[in-house]
């Protein structure tokens, strides 16, 4: 449980940050809340030489609606999402997701660009931005970049992110009239990693059709998943039984889970589909106003 | 109005506050970590990666190149020193370190010694070892069959087989279980899990060469026993040696073996000179620590057609690893199984088992289970519902049919044992009353019919503790009793020492209470310590609900001898013969005239200053408890779950725990003991499991995979108590720590099996995952379509 030596950095800008990881070039890794890095090189699994420490870094932390988005900054604790009336207002799919990510002691000090650009396919956060469509935005030595968390996740643990760039705010398209939105994940045991996870964001017309809706997956592949047909399927639909059975089966069949502790992958693959049904009638409910 | 009953400040029956609590609420516990010595250095482990692999290099020179690293030790080094292996508790042998060969994942390949933590980490890192992999068994079934690899060619036997063991009636039950009417059979699987204590092990073990004085510091549940060891394994006077078990983070069994990292400990502060300090970081305690259960069970069970239970064959694969180090006493390699006829008069019953090595770590140690009782009590109780269901009577009414009724005790078991006494059928009735069993089998039926899932099950078991006996009861040949060193000081207040080591128990609360009741003193005024063999009477340690039966007796003993001795003090302070003098409501007093009396404190006082001639000063008594019999606690349990159709998931709604551990010495103690028991019961049920893939690699070798559970899916304990005194023991305790986390594995089971009854479902094996489930539900819908 102890790592081997490192150096650490603990800059007061994102460009002394970014001048520190281009100086280290693809020995440095940023540190956040630490609740996977630090686990990682206390198992020896990372050895990063030099650790980059943002949490001193002024104006990352902060969760606002401002030119047509909600920004989240990168550090933003968990427990800043669960606490916010915003959020819970608004975009309650993030205080479900909060809700449910690891337990208080995590929360208090994981952050939500840790959370978002791990590429942990468990983790919570990456299927949320998925169905809401989100955006991240990196700043690196050429100055800033926005990413669509479409393209964002690569591979396990690999992620747009380049090794002199930082993720310094998320951005999600602001909140309109008649949506809504949730996340529910399963798990062997209240704050395991999810044996599948349901992230739905959508938007009802005044006639009650679904003008968009988005479905993130949680667990359930190399990467959290967009179940794009999913989505799709249900545009321009009154979500009706049939409807909304047919979706969660196009989830369902999105899912490109292996068998490991925490299931054995059809049993994944279904749940995916019991929990992509589960939160879309969530989601449609909150749409309608109630939930 | 009447008087309320004459009573003492902490006596028997009262729930007190526990005196150790003061330090540990408060963070001031002495625990080995927090032992720190003038000169300490400290050591680091290397550990293999291969579960089975041939050892052809040691390189230790880039690993003494690390700034701080002062040695490495290899098992060359040992082997010098007569060291490289050591006995096991059960007459086995246990590598300190491999000379040749490792036989599972993560066994200990090199020590390094550094002056600090970090180094040492360093260190172990930079050690390099060359292996060349071996056929790997992790399978017992396999590890039996002709032409598997034989794991240790140490030994002259070439097989992979350790004992066999077997007891009863075997024809006899043969014949019984042929000409029964109804028969069940059932295949059993109980994985392997860990103890996961909150404290690691480890120790400090320091060597005084000018001296000659070895004093260890370490996690051990019984420090007297593992003076002993060292002195006949180490060939040290064992005057010279000095155990100190400080404050203990949760032992649960896992802290009686004797580990490698100890020894280690030991020869390198005989190599430098200085106190060397081991601590195991988590994964090294789950994956190189002895693990508990990993029993393959083969049950079959016979009845009359009317339901009444005749006989009992129970065959079994124990998987120990690549050593047995099993804590057992010694007479019983398989530990108490065959109180496996539990709560019920089979006639005739025939227990046998098997112990095979594979590449795994090694133990069989008894996880909060007094020896092998958790895995008896699963398996009956399990097989009691089985045969219930095909009976088609209900289990609660069945079980009520078979109890060895109250008037049998004391009561001889098919395989030997006599149980103390009991009143299984009390126990039952008051759970079912209390959770209105009834209305929950008529919720049950509605549910049914709306296609809900919800089970209920039961577990009646009896336990086995106190170990024990004398005639049957010794580990390496130490016999089991246990002690109390009481004495009285001039001013009343008391000093009493044990053999035993509470490892958070209460112990420090719970003998205090019991000597409050005996001597009429305060509990606040007896200070209570165990775990330094330098001080403490020798005893062989706190493991299988023991230290009440055993310690807490002596305690009773020895206060009723200083009671004897205070007597004739007493008597020549009252100016009467002391045939005049009676004990009664915690003073002596003169017969008839009950007002005329001396107290405890006041006889203390003249044993030191004013006692009659012909009495020796002092007031003090020693007592070495040999106990006449086992204990027998029960109980009965009643778990109420609800299962969510499309996610498998188990939702457990209640669980009412009615125990009888006898005379209760603190109700709240009993209570904790219980709630934390249940706790460690329903987690196996179903979460915690060790898996090896078939290359020995540990699956789920940190608390990320290992899940143990969290208080929002830990049940709502509902607990109660009938009480049904042991006639044996001198307070009629019978001992409690056990209990739940023998009863409740089989309490969940039965109700998660009852809830899939629609499905024809028998049994599922332990950990009931919600995919397993899933499984069967899953199938069942497929077939239907």
């Amino acid at each position: 449980m102890i790592p081997p030596q490192f150096e650490y950095y603990a800059p007061h800008s994102v460009d002394e940050a970014v001048a520190l990881l281009q100086r280290f070039d693809g020995e440095a890794k940023v540190l956040a809340g630490g609740h996977s890095l630090i686990p990682l090189m206390k198992l020896r699994l990372a050895e990063p030489h030099v650790l980059v420490d943002i949490n001193r870094i002024p104006g990352l932390s902060y969760i606002r609606e401002e030119a047509g988005h909600l920004k989240i900054g990168a550090t933003t604790r968990t427990n800043d999402l669960l606490e916010s009336d915003l959020l819970r207002r608004s975009y309650p799919i993030l205080t479900d997701a909060a809700h449910e990510i690891a337990d208080p002691l995590v929360r208090n000090l994981g952050t939500v660009g840790g959370n978002v650009c791990h590429g942990d396919p468990g983790n919570d956060l990456p299927a949320c931005m998925l169905a809401l469509d989100a955006a991240m935005v990196l700043a690196g030595p050429q100055g800033a970049r926005t990413v669509p968390a479409s393209s964002f996740y690569k591979d396990t643990f690999v992620t747009a992110v380049e090794p002199t760039e930082i993720l310094v705010e998320v951005q999600i398209p602001k909140a309109r009239a008649r949506q809504g939105s949730a996340y529910h994940k399963i798990e062997k045991r209240a704050g395991d990693f999810a044996m599948a996870g349901a992230a739905v964001s959508l938007v009802l017309d005044s006639a009650g059709r679904v003008e968009s809706a988005g479905i993130g997956l949680t667990g359930v592949g190399p990467t959290a998943i967009l179940a794009l047909r999913a989505g799709n399927s249900l545009v321009g639909q009154l979500p009706d039984e049939s409807h909304l059975a047919h979706a969660s089966q196009l989830a369902q069949e999105a899912t490109q889970p292996a068998s490991d502790l925490r299931g054995p992958m059809e049993y994944k693959r279904a749940m995916a589909g019991v929990l992509a049904r589960r939160v879309l009638d969530q989601a449609l409910a909150r749409a309608r106003g109630g939930g | 109005m009447s008087a309320a009953p004459p009573h003492i400040k902490g006596g028997i029956g009262q729930s007190i506050l526990r005196k150790e609590d003061a330090r540990f609420v408060r963070g001031k516990g002495n625990y080995v970590d927090d032992v720190k010595l003038p000169g300490m250095l400290y050591l680091d482990i290397t550990r293999s990666p291969y579960a089975h692999a041939k050892i052809t290099a040691i390189r230790t020179e880039r690993a003494l190149k690390v700034p701080g690293v002062l040695a490495v030790i290899t098992g060359k080094d040992l082997e010098a020193a007569g060291l490289a292996w050591m006995p096991t508790l059960m007459s086995d042998k246990q590598m300190v370190l491999p000379t040749d060969t490792v036989m599972y994942q993560a066994q200990e390949v090199a020590a390094v010694v550094a002056d600090s933590r970090y180094a040492a980490a360093d260190g172990a890192a930079a050690v390099e070892v060359d292996y060349e992999p071996l056929p790997v068994v992790t399978d017992p079934f396999k590890a039996l069959e002709p032409g598997a690899p034989v794991i240790r060619t140490d030994r002259s036997e070439k097989s992979n087989h350790i004992w066999h063991w077997e007891t009863g009636d075997k024809s006899g039950t043969d014949q019984l279980l042929t000409s029964s009417p109804v028969r069940v059979e059932q295949d059993l699987y109980i994985p392997r899990i860990h103890v996961s204590s909150m404290e690691t092990c480890g120790c400090v073990a320091h060597m005084d060469s000018v001296t000659g004085r070895f004093t260890i510091y370490m996690t051990t549940q019984a420090p007297h026993a593992i003076r002993t060891v060292f002195a006949l394994v180490a060939g040290l006077p064992e005057q010279n040696i000095r155990v100190i078990s400080p404050d203990i983070g949760g032992g649960f069994g896992g802290k009686v073996p004797v580990y490698p990292g100890y020894v280690l400990a030991a020869v390198a502060s005989i190599k430098t000179g200085h106190p060397v300090k081991w601590i195991e970081d988590r994964s090294e305690n789950l994956q190189a620590d002895s693990f508990a259960r990993d029993y393959h069970i083969h049950a079959e069970v016979g009845a009359t057609a009317d339901g009444k239970v005749t006989a009992l064959r129970v065959k079994t694969l124990a998987d120990h690893g690549y050593t047995d180090a099993a804590a057992n006493p010694s007479k019983f390699p398989a530990g108490l199984f065959h109180i496996i006829t539990g709560s019920y008069p089979f006639a005739k019953a025939f227990v046998e088992v098997d112990a095979a090595y594979t590449n795994k770590p090694p133990g069989g140690i008894a996880y909060r289970c007094s020896f092998r009782v958790t895995e008896a009590v699963y398996t009956i109780e399990r097989m009691m519902d089985i045969l219930a269901h095909r009976l088609k009577i209900d289990p609660a009414e069945f079980r009520l049919k078979n109890f060895i009724p109250p008037e049998a005790f004391p009561y001889s078991s098919a395989l030997g044992w006599t149980y103390d006494s009991g009143n299984y059928a009390g126990a039952l009735q008051k759970a079912m009353q209390i959770i209105d069993y009834a209305g929950l089998r008529r919720e049950q039926a509605e549910k049914r019919r709306r296609g809900e899932l919800m089970g209920i099950g039961i577990s009646s078991f009896t336990e086995i503790v106190g170990a024990g006996p004398s005639e049957k009861f010794d580990i390496l040949g130490i016999k089991m009793f246990d002690s109390a060193e009481v004495r009285i000081h001039p001013t009343g207040k008391v000093i009493a020492r044990f053999g035993t080591k509470s490892q958070g128990q209460g112990h420090e609360t719970t003998y205090a209470q019991i000597l409050a009741e005996e001597l009429g003193i305060p509990a606040d005024d007896i200070r209570v310590e165990e775990g330094d063999t330098d001080t403490a009477p020798y005893g062989l340690g706190t493991y299988a609900s023991r230290s009440t039966p055993t310690a807490g007796a002596a305690a009773a003993v020895a206060a009723r001898r200083i009671r004897e001795k205070a007597q004739k003090i007493a008597a020549h302070l009252l100016e009467v013969s002391p045939d005049d003098v009676e004990w009664k409501d915690y003073a002596f007093r003169v017969k008839g005239v009950p007002s005329k009396s001396k107290t405890m404190q006041e006889v203390a006082f003249a044993a030191y200053t004013n006692h009659p001639r012909g009495i020796e000063s002092g007031l003090e008594a020693v007592d070495y408890y040999d106990p006449p019999n086992m204990t027998y606690p029960f109980g009965s349990y009643i778990c109420v779950v609800d299962i969510d159709k499309e996610t498998g998931q188990i939702h457990v709604r209640r669980f009412v725990a009615v125990d009888d551990c006898g005379t209760i010495i603190n109700p709240m103690i009993v209570d904790g003991q219980i709630h934390g028991g249940l706790t460690m019961g329903f987690a196996p049920a179903l979460l915690e499991e060790i898996q090896y893939d078939e290359n020995g690699n540990i699956r789920g070798g940190s608390f990320t995979d290992y899940l143990l559970p969290s208080a929002v899916e830990t049940p709502k304990w509902e607990t109660a108590k009938t009480v049904t005194p042991s006639p044996h023991h001198p307070i009629g305790a019978k001992g409690v720590g056990e209990s739940a986390t023998v009863g409740a594995p089989p309490a969940i089971v039965n109700a998660i099996v009852d809830a899939l009854q629609p499905y024809g479902v028998e049994h599922i094996d332990i950990p009931v995952h919600p995919w397993k489930v899933w499984q069967i539900l899953h199938g069942a819908e497929a077939k239907a379509k």
